[in-house]
């Protein structure tokens, strides 16, 4: 004998892994996913070892996220992951200067160089192996089929990588504009590495050799490829080790050997008997149902709101056509004359809706022979435009509208629609026969059906099974009411504490309505909400979700047995007035053909990425383009637009040679309000001000490795790419102000800055190395007044360079703040001007309103020109506030910014013709408090307060939905 | 502008009404009760807890507000909710700020869900030095200011020595149980009389520190963990799911800066404002007062810590001010602002190598001076271990406690690599407590 066996046991999120050692010799090893059963694959695992090996006394340690509870349950020693990562590649490589792991649902990275420093993924994040499986799940494939497409790639799409929520929100336009899947794959990929740079690199320095770990690392070739291209790998730096996968349980098998051994037997009666001591440690929820009987009466009363269905075979006559192309499943409805359903058609789009339709139109005419003629047809949803142009369908619709008419449909006189579907909740409150507000889930928070689905199958069922788990279970987990991500963890927390795989789901049903409730309709009590209240879309179909909404309302609700297909039914409705319909004929059908490729648009700097889809009629459909430059669309009427003159104007002050050199701006966050004053300031000391170009997604690219908080906001994480680029372009004086204080306009309580925007300067001097190598002037000043300004910048200036006088500084300093002013006198005249525009065109006003920076063509997506292409006259908050007086609100009102909002809001609030869209970026936490008060100015007036989240995410699809359903809004209220 | 109006807490009020009183700081805020108790005032430190918080709070206010502040809306709805109290005669009390983080707001938020709940009527007292807003039945003459004062400096000095002694004493919450006899007694002797002589407080704090030094105590090891970050996450068992009782049980030693300094801080703030904007040289005048005489109270402390011979005494604030010059500006002021960053310095100059930067999830001045300003911290003190944890109504717990284990694992396996690690231990804290008398002298 003489061997001194030791024994490594990983769980993680989703597998569990054995290796057992022998010195330095590996002698056994083995993976399999636990599905949540932790303890019981274990010992399974472990009993077949048993049959192999024969073990006597082992050294045992066991890791991973669920290991923790087991082991300590089990009283067996626990090693935490990523220390055990660091012992394996102390022992085998030691030479390693970085290693980048990734697992189910962590993400951790090891610097070795220069003091050990150890991370892991925040609870804010994505990208990680759960993700990529997410994602494969969305392109209708398995991780190995992404991964192979991936390899082929020609084009990389930007994808938001926060998390899986926002990736989604990227990936599915995509999908349903007809993108090359193998660029989406590699593009998930590539949104992977971004976020372990955002998230874990933050700024550090990738130096030595680079070795990859963890399963998705080891499995995904394409993920390997993209990570050596962004980091510039040369093979010989980045290694792949064939230990890649069980480098934990080999590192916690390592950590043992510091263990006093125990009898093999020992160990498996320890795991086995640690099931005991688990329960019911998680806050636990009410069961669903108490009985088998109350679930009865349940479903007899819900079976009660259905449409009758007619054979499509005896009927003969008109029939109408409704298409709702979702942005997870594609839907179907045929219509006969009394409403009743002839055909109808419920799937998942696996990637592509334009091949689904072509066969549902196809076995739909195969159906209906000459008995029954389409008299008219309607699509809505995320894919409406594409399938629309594919097919000639009759109209468009947008989703709200159609899911009204369907509700109405059910129930005449409902007051309150919730929908929550594969991605998105959606609810509208309708008064006075029409819709009175449109509340939709933000990005982050979409808690919806596809995520229980993901849910279920990474745990191995199918969503049907899963959910019918969870209307009996005894004691539902209480997971809270936040975004999948953090959900993922409570998820997590529940299974360290034994939850059932019953309770588990009966927990997510509980979360998804939490969500919806207190997070998207923002509600204190069912009362609020309405009396007749239709609840509808795929999701409902789970009756655990049903019952759980129910019951957080403590009151009954309407779930029409087509839950699902209500926008589709919905579309078919609205379209009865329609005689001889445009759609694709039986013939033409059969000549189809549908081929999608890439392009980018040059119209602009912005530089679209665009899919051009071009049909068998030679029809081409383009998407993805923020305007309509690039369609090669007849010129339409130009409409006034704020957000596209305050850009123009801040390119039009252009560097002025002077005596005392260059001095670079970064055009971010204060700088979109102050540009003016600085560029007459500095000018007139005879500065040469160089400004650095508007951003687009390339900005934030450059400058993502330096950024140390991936939860800041959007504008403040780009800065880092507009501070290299000046740099690239030789300037050697740097400037940002600190700016505690802002412009005092006289509005507000105090005149603040929010900390980001005034203190993000320090955080750039912190974390961005290049800037070492420049003059960077950041000082503190006021900008109160021109003497407020010398009194604070003169001090600084004649340090910098003893020529400069006071008497200078002051000539500028009143040089500045007459620029400043009089940018200000042109842009509120500007607005005027474009209010009376409007008026005298009967045009509708948008204020679209946020922040300066939010004109940003990269901040703001082309939102202005979305606006614009729908017909409104855009103007911004700050044009238009001096319109209306100042505003008295509940709360603290001390911020710059936010006292231009009320005023704008107050402005919308008096004028019918003025609609106020407010634009929010993720993370942004002074906009917490205005978003409230902004809602309640307008609606004490009656009117809609929309809220725009905006963060990396690019495609505008749920933009337009938006915009398009507060116009059909507006419409319908006349 | 605010719309000003607010239900004042007037005069009446004193008498009959009940004061529910977050929970940030147990010990601290029910020393300050028993201060108010002498004048007339009837307090109560809210200690209701549990998930049912947060939940409550999240139903009454924004869901991305800060995290602090949908803990304690949750905690006083969860409170006024309950029936335990008659809402007509219930008063609430918040500290404000005033500056440009939104935690500013907090009293508004809870006016807000007030509100919302159909209890607009209930008053909203600001405990605030800024003098935001009018209270008649609320007014902090000088005599309650210095009652407060050494309230929050006895605070301080019990959660010192309760985090110093806890990590080795024999009987398992011997340190904690003693704190609580002694915040008992000293509430009653603050109670028990309008004026206080500061030299018996002088003299209790040598009584304090004799007690806890008579603790059975047992020769252990213990990592030190510094805590540090946004106020109310970083003090609240409630905000930080309990942290110095899972480092406690992960066999380490807390180190939490005291509240003394955030006062300070704030104080100081106005001097760093003065030096740039020169506004008002009377207020700075005042305010330079103020500074000196807290730091002299502060210095107090210090002193009788390390004339024990066996605690660790404080670092000189005059010190704190300066830790993080070249780092970041004491211009940065909103929330923790620069203290953070000096806070950070100053663990990782007195050997505290592991520090653990609490966070409300979404903080916008921790983006600065907190997560923004570890990296040039690491590079000044490569030994460092910094780990930023989020808290937030839906962050797990097994997330948090899995990077504060990994982070311990780390600082064990290096005590273990220094062999003689016991000799290394104890020279280290002979040298600590010089620089400590060195520093107490100058």
């Amino acid at each position: 004998m003489g061997r001194k066996l030791t024994l490594g046991i990983d769980i993680g999120s989703t597998t569990a892994k054995l290796v057992l050692m022998d010195g330095d010799t590996v002698l056994y090893e083995k993976y399999r996913r636990h599905l949540s059963k932790v303890r019981q694959t274990t010992l399974e695992m472990l009993l077949e070892m048993k049959k192999e090996i024969q073990i006597d006394e082992v050294s045992v340690t066991v890791s991973g996220s669920a290991g923790m509870g087991m082991a300590e349950a089990a009283g067996l020693p626990f090693v935490q992951e990523v220390y055990a990562t660091g012992e394996v590649v102390e022992q085998k490589a030691p030479d390693t200067g970085v290693v980048i792991e990734l697992g189910g649902e962590d993400a951790k990275v090891i610097f070795f160089n220069g003091g050990v420093d150890e991370r892991m993924n925040g609870t804010c994040a994505g990208g990680t192996g759960a993700f990529i499986d997410q994602m494969a799940v969305l392109l209708n494939m398995t991780a190995d089929e992404m991964d192979e497409a991936s390899l082929s790639a020609t084009k990389i799409y930007p994808i938001a990588s926060r998390c899986g929520v926002f990736a989604k929100t990227d990936i599915q336009p995509l999908l349903n504009q007809g993108a090359n899947k193998s660029d989406v794959a590699a593009s998930i990929f590539q949104a992977v590495v971004n976020q372990t740079i955002t998230g874990l690199i933050q700024g550090r320095k990738i130096e030595g050799k680079v070795m990859f770990l963890g399963g998705p690392l080891y499995y995904c070739h394409g993920l390997q490829k993209r990570f050596c291209e962004t980091l510039k790998l040369t093979p010989e730096r980045a290694v792949f080790p064939e230990y890649a996968l069980y480098s934990v349980a080999m590192g916690a098998a390592m950590v043992a050997r510091d263990h006093e051994p125990m009898r093999f037997s020992s160990v498996l009666r320890r795991i086995e008997n640690s099931t005991s001591a688990e329960a019911h440690s998680t806050d636990r929820l009410e069961p669903l149902f108490v009985s088998e009987m109350e679930y009865e009466a349940f479903r007899a009363r819900h079976r009660r709101a259905s449409v009758p269905t007619v054979d499509i075979a005896t009927y003969s006559g008109n029939a109408w056509l409704g298409i709702d192309c979702g942005s997870t499943t594609t839907k179907l409805v045929l219509i006969g004359e009394d409403r009743s359903i002839l055909y109808s058609y419920y799937s998942s789009n696996r990637g592509n809706p334009v091949t689904l339709v072509l066969e549902q139109l196809g076995e739909i005419y195969r159906l209906i022979g000459n008995r029954i003629k389409i008299c008219g047809s309607a699509v809505t949803g995320y894919g409406e435009e594409l399938i629309k142009h594919a097919f000639h369908v009759d109209e468009g619709i947008v989703e709200t509208i159609a899911h009204y008419t369907a509700a109405k449909h059910f129930q005449p006189d409902v007051d309150f629609i919730l929908d929550i579907g594969g991605q998105d909740i959606k609810c509208f409150r309708i008064r006075n026969g029409a819709i009175d507000s449109i509340m939709l889930n933000e990005a982050c928070s979409s808690g919806c059906g596809s995520f229980i689905e993901t849910f279920a199958k990474a745990m191995g069922y199918d969503i049907k099974d899963f959910a019918r788990l969870g209307i009996f279970a005894s004691a539902p987990v209480n997971l809270g009411s936040r975004c999948t991500v953090f959900m993922n963890s409570s998820v997590k927390q529940s299974q360290k504490d034994g939850a059932t795989v019953e309770d588990i789901s009966a927990g997510l049903s509980v979360s998804v309505v939490k969500n919806a409730i207190y997070k998207v309709i923002r509600a204190v009590s069912p009362k609020e909400l309405g009396k007749s209240i239709v609840v509808q879309g795929g999701t409902f179909y789970n009756d655990a979700v049903l019952r759980a909404f129910e019951k957080e309302l403590g009151a009954n609700v309407i779930r029409p047995s087509i839950a699902g297909l209500m926008g589709a039914y919905g579309a078919a409705i609205h379209c009865m007035n329609n005689k001889e319909s445009t759609l694709l004929t039986e013939e033409e059908l059969k000549v189809f053909t549908h081929k999608s490729t890439t392009a980018v648009c040059g119209g602009c700097a912005n530089r679209c990425s665009l899919t051009v889809n071009r049909f068998s009629d030679g029809k081409r459909y383009i998407s993805g383009n923020q305007c309509s430059k690039g369609l090669g669309e007849q010129k339409s009427e130009e409409l006034p637009n704020l957000h596209a003159w305050k850009r123009e104007y801040h390119s039009s002050l252009k560097p002025i040679k002077g005596t005392r050199g260059k001095i670079g701006i970064p055009t971010a966050l204060s700088t979109y309000e102050l540009a003016p004053l600085w560029h007459a300031f500095f000018t007139s000391l005879g500065f040469e001000v160089c400004f650095s170009k508007q951003s687009n997604r390339a900005t934030y690219e450059k400058g993502q490795f330096t950024i140390p908080s991936d939860t800041a906001c959007y504008p403040a994480k780009i800065m880092h790419g507009h501070i290299l680029e000046l740099i690239e372009d030789g300037i050697d004086t740097l400037f940002y102000p600190g700016l505690t204080y802002n412009i005092d306009e006289g509005a507000s309580d105090n005149h603040y800055n929010c900390p980001v925007v005034a203190y993000y300067a320090e955080l750039l001097n912190g974390n961005m190395e290049e800037l070492q190598k420049v003059r960077f002037l950041y000082p503190y000043l006021s900008v109160e007044n021109a003497r407020e300004l010398t009194k604070t910048f003169y001090p600084i200036l004649c340090k910098l360079d003893s020529g400069i006088a006071r008497s200078e500084v002051k000539r500028a300093a009143k040089e500045a703040f007459a620029a400043y002013e009089a940018y200000k006198a042109e842009l509120r005249k500007q607005g005027e001007r474009a209010i009376e525009y409007a008026r005298s065109h009967g045009r509708r006003i948008m204020i679209l309103a946020g922040r300066p920076y939010h004109i940003d063509p990269e901040i703001g997506h082309g939102i202005d020109k979305l606006a614009s292409s729908l017909g409104f006259v855009v103007v911004s908050e700050d044009s238009v506030c001096h319109l209306s007086p100042v505003q008295y609100v509940k709360v603290l009102d001390q911020w710059t910014f936010h006292a231009r909002l009320y005023r704008a809001a107050a402005y919308a609030a008096e004028h019918k013709d003025t609609e106020l869209v407010q634009l929010v970026s993720f993370g942004c936490g002074v906009d917490a408090i205005t978003t409230d008060e902004v809602r309640s100015i307008l609606e004490d007036s009656n009117k809609y307060y929309t809220q725009i989240k905006i963060d990396e995410i690019t495609n505008l699809g749920a933009v337009k939905i938006r915009l398009r359903s507060l116009l059909g809004a507006l419409d319908e209220r006349g | 502008m605010q719309d000003k109006s607010y239900v004042p807490f007037t005069k009446e009020m004193i008498k009959d009404y009940t004061v529910l009183v977050p929970n940030m700081l147990p010990m601290h805020f029910k020393l300050i009760s028993s201060v108010l108790k002498t004048h007339g005032y009837t307090l109560k430190v809210l200690e209701n807890s549990g998930p049912q918080i947060a939940e409550t709070g999240l139903k009454y206010t924004h869901n991305d507000t800060c995290y602090p502040a949908i803990l304690m809306i949750g905690q006083f709805m969860d409170a006024l909710l309950s029936g335990e109290y008659d809402t007509r005669k219930t008063a609430l009390i918040m500290f404000q700020t005033g500056g440009g983080c939104r935690a500013s707001n907090y009293i508004s938020l809870i006016r807000k869900a007030l509100k919302k709940a159909g209890m607009e009527y209930v008053p909203v007292i600001s405990l605030s030095f800024a003098g935001l807003e009018k209270h008649s039945g609320f007014k902090l003459d000088l005599k309650k200011m210095k009652q407060l004062v050494y309230a929050v400096l006895y605070g301080d000095l019990l959660m010192n020595l309760v985090n110093q002694v806890r990590p080795f004493e024999t009987e398992k919450g011997s340190a904690e149980r003693l704190a609580d006899e002694w915040v008992r007694r000293l509430g009653e002797e603050l109670g028990a009389s309008k004026r206080i002589s500061y030299k018996k407080v002088r003299g209790k704090y040598r009584e304090i520190i004799k007690s806890f030094m008579e603790i059975p105590i047992e020769n252990r090891k213990a990592v030190k963990v510094g805590i540090v970050g946004e106020i109310f996450v970083k003090y609240s068992p409630l905000g930080n799911n309990d942290l110095e009782r899972f480092i406690i049980n992960e066999g380490g030693q807390s180190v939490v800066p005291g509240l003394c300094d955030f006062a300070m801080y704030c104080v100081y703030d106005m001097i760093a404002e003065h030096e740039i904007y020169k506004n008002s040289h009377l207020k700075y005048r005042l305010t330079k007062f103020v500074y000196n005489y807290l730091n002299k109270k502060r210095t107090h402390i210090s002193e009788a810590l390390v004339e024990s011979g066996r605690f660790d005494g404080l670092t000189p604030f005059d010190r704190v001010v300066h830790l993080a010059d070249g780092l970041i500006s004491t211009a940065v002021q909103m929330g923790e602002g620069w203290l953070l960053t000096a806070e950070m310095v100053e663990l990782a100059e007195s050997g505290c190598n592991n520090i653990v930067c609490t966070q409300p999830f979404g903080c916008l001045p921790n983006h600065i001076c907190g997560k923004g300003m570890m990296k040039p911290i690491k590079e000044l003190f490569p030994d460092v271990n910094i780990v930023a944890i989020d808290y937030d109504a839906g962050a797990s717990r097994v997330n948090q406690e899995n990077r504060l284990k990994l982070m311990l694992a780390n600082a064990k396996k290096i005590s273990a690599r220094n062999s003689s690690v016991a000799d290394a231990a104890e020279k280290e804290a002979q040298q600590k407590n010089d620089t400590a008398y060195c520093n107490a002298e100058k």
